[in-house]
């Protein structure tokens, strides 16, 4: 018999067809000693084992799809690739991503989330004809894409961000100012100066302090606060 | 009660590669259009797919279409239909220009043309020299190709319901499709979504093993719809085990690892795959390689440890770190995080592990799904199946690495374009009318489950689903072992009908949708059990160890499976491709 190691897990709790506030409840599991799951093997466990009705998001589980981010110990992250081990407890707190609603335990609604990723016009735009194969591209053009395009729309970044709490109707957020930056940074795209007109307001991009959360916090290792610098610049290099 | 409905000129079940392409194709015609998914169009298992797409473009050295297609006739060993894999291989360049047009970022040579890498099953002038013919963006060809596509159809502003549940078809009284009922995930609200067309583009249901590659989702939702409708899945004892998931994980290791000169090792460190595949080695077809990887470990030469099963370990650290950070990043990430092991410097521990449903619903080269009545084939009107929920049949028995992204965006389009030909020359089929009885037997699963008191829970029966398809189906079958594993299976299907759902609640009840997705996975491993008794042969992804030779002589055909009886049937291979002589099958080897 394999010797156990006994995990605390809280997770917060809230079904608006029957609770009048959220909660936090605590569960109990026994794990090998020596193995390390990831938070999202725990969390499946949870809900085969001890409490079928709890809810949160899941497809690929293998931090590609964007689905299972969460705030994990206080910090935002994909329960899928975080393992136990990184975490340095054996107790857990798990909490929706903060700044969105929350429809239930930890799935929130993205709706403002996926409304700022489209305000920004996500998709080439070029306004030459298609020739009759592909667009050329130097591999050091490519490379400009490099650290935007894997982008996974998990919104861990733009829900740790206090701009974006305080205005999340008017400041883009970081992971669609990252996407902004993807189509300007691409050669193949011909839209920069309608793309950086339509973040020339104060909040849209002025919004970000360099607090860095999001860099911080993204599970791709991906950085927008680089990018929104970037853009800043490319607004700049245009009024000079 | 009636519910409330809506209505389409088409609708589109799943977000993939496939649904999407579709979906982009019909809203830049003007059609009024509903993209259903029950996930977040960018969380649908596209996503997933690293290495590449598989297509005869010449970037890297001369190429053409004909050879693209001998090879995978070969690799499909015979049973793929010649007539789809030449429009395939035949439209793919075409295709793939589109995406690149699109936005998608694929990686680029000195010449900025589109990078291809090599992949297994690929060779120059029928059968000679190793051929490089996936495209490639890294190793996260996928997710680029997937959020290319969601972008263009934000741009062409079809309207997607994300998060809804297509629960099943409305059939009206003279037996024809009106449509879908479909579960929103955050009210629970059902709404009949009437439409003239239906696009299935469901993907697959690796999920019926217990070790898959694919994502939670992939739940055979619309091998669960069409059986339900009375019309048969096509080869479904078809299930590719890619050679390389990793140990105890299951999450996907890209073929393209050995593309870029990667190879397997055992625990003596031998290099094996020369011994089963004195010529192409480590990129011989994945049926191959994966059947080798378990005659290693069988023969006792896999390595062991604590956590992780038996396996042989994929080799990567004399290409470099520069080429493993600029061409495989994703795989580096996958590996430190699923293995613990960083393959700059060691190997990554990988085993055979379910990744593809070859079978699935047998469509014509235009995606119009197929059915037999009295012996004679005939079309479902108004019905569509792409992608790897349909069996085209591009891929026969194995499916060649890089070609599923190509039969997404190949056959999404296909389908598209003979809907939107239909739309233009006002030749719809028109809406079919249904009664508030016919919507309501499309409800009748839905209102089982909540009606539900007692009874086996969800997970205990999926667990047990997936322990007798991962014992007794695997990469070696035996008549005996499956004959023991479809009674299982059969008593199982007894206990899912008394199964019972504890979380009765409307709001995002995650608990509902995992019951609803365990009626259809169960459905598709009944299909794969009795499909898998019925070929008496060793073909590609299929073999038998008491039919271990292939039997062209009875053989070169496709299973059908019907579910209201359990029964089997037979429809020919196409052999007919219009544009070249057909390839014979002969001896296949690597």
């Amino acid at each position: 018999m394999a010797e156990h190691q006994s995990i605390n897990i809280s997770v917060y709790r809230f079904n608006p067809e029957v609770d009048q506030k959220p909660y936090m409840q605590d569960f109990k599991i026994e794990i090998e000693k020596g193995s390390d799951p990831k938070v999202l093997t725990l969390l499946e466990r949870l809900k085969a084992e001890q409490d079928p009705t709890l809810s949160f998001r899941r497809s690929c589980r293998e931090g590609v799809c964007g689905s299972d981010g969460m705030n994990i110990n206080g910090s935002n992250g994909l329960a899928c690739i975080k393992a136990l081990s990184s975490l340095g407890t054996y107790t857990i707190a798990l909490r929706p991503l903060p700044g969105f609603p929350v429809i239930r335990d930890l799935v929130v609604d993205m709706t403002q989330f996926y409304q700022q990723y489209e305000r920004i016009e996500p998709y080439l735009q070029n306004d030459t004809p298609a020739p009759a194969t592909e667009r050329l591209q130097s591999p050091a053009e490519r490379q400009e894409l490099d650290g935007l395009y894997e982008c996974i729309l998990c919104a861990c970044c733009t829900s740790s961000c206090p701009s974006f709490w305080w205005n999340p109707d008017k400041f883009v957020g970081p992971a669609g100012l990252l996407q902004a930056w993807r189509f300007l940074a691409d050669s193949r795209d011909t839209a920069t100066d309608k793309r950086l007109q339509g973040l020339q307001d104060p909040f849209s991009v002025f919004r970000c302090r360099s607090i860095m959360n999001c860099a911080s916090v993204c599970p791709k290792g991906l950085n927008p606060t680089a990018a929104i610098g970037e853009i800043r610049k490319k607004m700049l290099d245009k009024q000079s | 009660m009636a519910l409330p409905r809506q209505t389409f000129d088409a609708v589109i079940i799943g977000a993939g590669g496939a649904g999407m392409r579709a979906a982009l194709q019909l809203a830049n015609s003007g059609m009024n259009v509903a993209l259903i998914s029950k996930v977040f169009p960018t969380r649908s298992h596209t996503v997933s797919a690293q290495g590449g797409i598989t297509v005869a473009l010449g970037n890297s050295a001369e190429d053409d279409w004909r050879w693209h297609m001998y090879d995978t006739v070969k690799g499909a060993d015979y049973i793929g239909d010649q007539d789809s894999i030449e429009y395939m291989c035949k439209t793919g360049p075409e295709v793939v220009y589109e995406l690149e047009h699109m936005g998608l970022p694929f990686s680029r040579m000195d010449n900025g043309k589109i990078y291809q890498r090599a992949f297994g099953g690929q060779s120059k002038n029928f059968g000679g020299e190793q051929a490089a013919r996936t495209a490639a963006a890294a190793d996260r060809t996928g997710h680029a190709l997937l959020h290319a596509l969601y972008q263009q159809n934000l741009k062409a502003k079809t309207h997607v319901f994300s998060e809804w549940y297509a629960l099943d078809f409305v059939m009206n009284d003279q037996g024809k499709i009106a449509g879908v009922v479909a579960l929103k995930i955050e009210t629970g609200e059902v709404v009949f979504f009437q439409s003239r067309v239906c696009i299935l583009a469901t993907g697959g249901a690796g999920r019926i093993f217990q070790s898959t590659t694919n994502a939670h989702i992939n739940t055979g939702d619309g091998f669960g719809m069409v059986l339900r409708a009375g019309i048969p899945l096509q080869d479904m004892e078809m299930w590719q085990f890619h050679p390389t998931g990793i140990a105890g994980a299951g999450t996907l290791v890209t073929e393209g690892c050995r593309g870029e000169g990667g190879y397997l090792i055992n625990k003596d460190g031998e290099r094996f795959m020369e011994r089963y595949a004195p010529h192409a080695k480590d990129l011989a077809s994945r049926d191959v390689v994966a059947r080798s990887i378990a005659l290693e470990i069988r023969a006792g030469r896999g390595f062991s440890s604590q956590f992780m099963t038996p396996h042989v370990k994929l080799k990567l650290d004399h290409l470099g770190a520069d080429l493993i950070k600029s061409r495989l990043p994703g795989i580096r990430e996958l590996s430190i995080e699923f293995a613990g092991v960083d393959p700059i410097h060691d190997a990554i521990p990988v085993v055979p592990t379910c990744h593809y449903a070859m079978g699935g619903i047998p469509t014509n080269v235009h995606g119009q799904v197929l059915t037999t009545s009295h012996g004679k084939e005939q079309v479902v009107e108004g019905l569509y199946a792409v992608g790897e929920c349909a069996c085209v049949s591009v891929h026969g028995a194995n499916r060649l690495g890089g070609n599923s992204l190509l039969d997404l965006v190949v056959f999404g389009r296909a389908a598209g374009l003979h809907v939107e030909a239909q739309y233009l020359a006002n030749e719809l089929p028109a809406l079919a009318h249904a009664s508030d009885e016919n919507i309501d037997g499309a409800m009748s699963r839905y209102r089982r489950w909540l009606d539900s008191k007692d009874g086996d829970s969800i997970p205990q029966l999926r667990t047990e689903m997936q322990d007798i398809m991962q014992n007794d189906f695997g990469v070696f079958r035996t008549g005996e072992v499956m004959e023991e594993g479809l009674k299982r299976l059969a008593k199982l299907r007894e206990r899912l009908a008394g199964a019972h759902l504890h979380d009765k609640s409307k709001i995002f009840n995650t608990e509902m949708v995992a019951a609803l997705e365990l009626d259809n996975l169960l459905a598709t491993a009944y299909a794969t059990a009795v499909c898998a008794l019925t070929r008496t042969e060793s073909r590609g992804a299929h073999s038998r160890e008491d039919y271990p030779k292939r039997d062209d002589k009875n053989w070169i055909k496709h299973t059908l499976y019907f579910a209201a009886d359990d029964s089997t049937d037979h429809r020919p291979v196409n052999m007919s491709p219009k544009f070249i002589e057909p390839f014979e099958p002969k001896e296949r080897v690597y």
